[in-house]
């Protein structure tokens, strides 16, 4: 009875948090300016990504170098659909393009769960590649290294559009919300996921393949089915870019936007949930700070990177709760 | 028949240049268990250096026969860059793979950066060295002499990697450090010396590479990125860690892709990822590895 008390007292403090947080986000566009609302859309974004990512580095133990095909395939299918079957419509697309990274998700979930560790990583990394170079060479289908343009879509059903005047202004506002929408939503679905038995199941095979293997788990099953997850998550960050960017290119396909996707889930942390969300806003500000800057943003990228790595292995949540650890061990020593 | 003879030669050429990436890139994972994701941009800055060299050199008024002298040097820089890199990478050799996939993606950015901050965006090349051999005809068919030299070069570094690593004590000490840090150490092996060493020596077979290859094609901003993923296609085929795996990754990935530019010329490159792919699937270790 006591047991449940103190445990389910900071879950309630959690979602009381978390609401808190919700509202700021909500009331934040009316304070700041246009240009921070839409630069906070990207980390909004950016945060869904990664949310979808870390299912498979932080609860799964698998490094992917791929994720970036599935941003990607999220992206172009929005740029076909507008452009192949005329379709304007945000909600069509995301029902459209959800199936459409699940499923490749799935086929390259199916092959690369074979292996884990570094071989794990490098066969999603070819296989990312081969989509990249595909969307590189048939230049008379994907636009080439121009890419495709995708223009304002309606919301809401075709409740919302945006033409005429101040159109630019009512979309960022207008997207902004429905971007935090689908964030919020993507965040109860992940805390539901990895706070699931199944969820319990993958951080029992990254902590012990091997126990949890006489444990009875089918553990390339889930690996797959996590790989599975994860990538439409990010496919779904993919066709929420688009619209906000207005121009796909082969770059999100690219490996080091890959590699870009696993720097801000390390920036916030992957051993904790709340990480990655924290890291892709962040990393948001950071690299856009960082190319307004200065010309050599790479340099800096790749020296926070660095620097991160060595002295913040856990990211900054993960530093941050534990320094709040330590103080409350301080506080009322048991 | 001469094309065939000019594709085959055109293959040799590409195969040399990418088993001396690939190699270094081996022999760094095998030696010091790290997949070094800047290992292309080595190669990068061994073209730049060289090629830079080269144009000083020329502007300094030195007869163009002697700007060969200046591929050792280019890679001879790589090599020392690597000394001094290698320090930083020495807190991650005990911890996770992804940590040191992540510190040498960082030092990627870091080292595309650098370039781009000492020589500027703008191509860099070096055909004098190039113009120095004629081009040599045979059977109605001419051919860069400079190519051969390539092929030779690549030739003889394999050869001299084989000797270096099959025949001398410091090839068993090498060895010896691949099989098993601990015992090497315990026996009495300075450890961290022949790590310095590898990742040295890998360093100088990357920057060989670019050395190589400046003077038929020019030195760009993001060369690295290109040809590590290249040389990532020939390990996996070939084996990570493996010598021999390198060499016959390089010749297929080579021949391969000569071969897809003259006929799939659009998915010339996906099917080089898709054996690669297809090799992790039906062999994770590829065709000679045994890690």
């Amino acid at each position: 009875m006591l047991a449940d008390v103190s445990r389910a007292q900071p879950k309630l403090l959690l979602f009381a948090a978390a609401a808190v947080v919700l509202i700021l986000l909500a009331l934040l566009p009316s304070y700041i300016s246009l240009y921070q609302t839409q630069l906070l859309t990207y980390g909004l974004i950016a945060a869904i990504a990664a949310l979808g990512f870390n299912l498979l580095l932080g609860y799964t133990g698998l490094l992917s170098f791929g994720h970036s095909a599935f941003f990607g395939i999220g992206a172009y299918s929005v740029a076909f659909l507008l452009r192949d079957a005329g379709i304007r419509s945000m909600e069509l697309y995301i029902l459209i393009g959800l199936p459409v990274a699940a499923l490749t998700s799935a086929l390259f979930g199916y092959i690369c769960v074979r292996h884990t560790r570094i071989f794990f990583g490098i066969l999603t990394l070819a296989l990312s590649q081969v989509l990249w170079t595909l969307t590189y060479k048939f230049f008379w289908v994907t636009g080439g290294s121009d890419g495709l343009r995708v223009g304002r879509p309606t919301l809401l059903a075709g409740m919302l559009t945006f033409t005429g005047r101040d159109a630019f202004q009512r979309f960022i506002n207008g997207y902004y919300y429905y971007v935090l929408a689908v964030f919020a939503i993507c965040v109860v679905i992940m805390w539901v996921i990895v706070h699931s038995p199944f969820g319990k199941a993958l951080q029992a095979i990254r902590d012990n393949e091997t126990r949890a293997a006489f444990l009875g788990l089918r553990i390339r099953r889930f690996r797959w089915v996590a790989f599975l997850i994860s990538g439409t998550f990010t496919g779904l960050a993919g066709i929420l870019w688009v619209p906000l960017n207005g121009l796909t290119t082969p770059e999100v396909l690219y490996w080091p936007f890959s590699g870009e996707i696993v720097f801000m889930t390390l920036l916030g942390g992957f051993r904790n949930f709340t990480g990655p969300i924290v890291g892709g806003i962040l990393f948001t500000y950071l690299k856009t700070y960082a190319v307004a800057a200065t010309e050599y943003w790479q340099l800096l990228l790749g020296v926070v990177l660095v620097l991160l790595v060595m002295l913040l292995p856990t990211g900054i949540v993960g530093a941050i709760s534990a320094t709040a650890a330590k103080l409350r061990w301080k506080e009322k020593p048991a | 028949m001469s094309i065939l003879i000019i594709q085959i030669l055109n293959s040799l050429f590409y195969a040399s240049v990418l088993f001396l990436i690939a190699a270094g890139l081996s022999l760094i994972f095998g030696v010091m268990r790290i997949v070094n994701m800047a290992h292309g941009t080595f190669y990068a800055v061994g073209a730049f250096v060289t090629a830079w060299l080269v144009g000083r050199a020329i502007a300094l008024g030195v007869p163009a026969a002697w700007t060969f002298l200046l591929i050792p040097v280019g890679a001879g820089a790589v090599a020392l860059l690597g000394v001094a890199i290698e320090p930083l990478l020495r807190p991650f050799y005990r911890r996770a793979e992804e940590y040191q996939l992540l510190v040498t993606f960082g030092l990627l950015l870091i080292l595309e950066d650098v370039i781009r901050l000492l020589w500027g965006g703008l191509p860099l090349s070096a055909d004098p060295v190039m113009d120095v051999l004629p081009s040599i005809r045979f059977g109605g068919l001419i051919y860069p002499g400079y190519n051969l030299v390539v092929i030779a070069i690549g030739v003889a570094a394999a050869i001299g990697l084989w000797a270096v690593i099959y025949r001398t004590k410091f090839g068993v000490m090498l060895r010896a450090t691949s099989q098993d840090r601990r015992m090497a150490s315990a026996l009495g092996l300075n450890v961290g010396l022949v790590y310095v060493s590898a990742f040295a020596i890998g360093c100088f077979m990357a920057g060989l590479g670019g050395a190589i290859i400046v003077p038929t094609q020019t030195a760009v901003l993001g060369m690295g990125i290109d040809a590590l993923i290249l040389a990532f296609v020939v390990v996996v085929i070939g084996g990570l860690g493996s010598l021999q795996g390198a060499l016959v990754g390089a010749l297929i990935v080579s021949f391969v892709r000569t071969a897809g530019i003259q006929f799939f010329p659009e998915i010339e490159l996906a099917v080089l990822y898709l054996i690669a792919a297809v090799v992790l699937l039906v062999k994770p270790t590829g065709l000679f590895g045994t890690a």
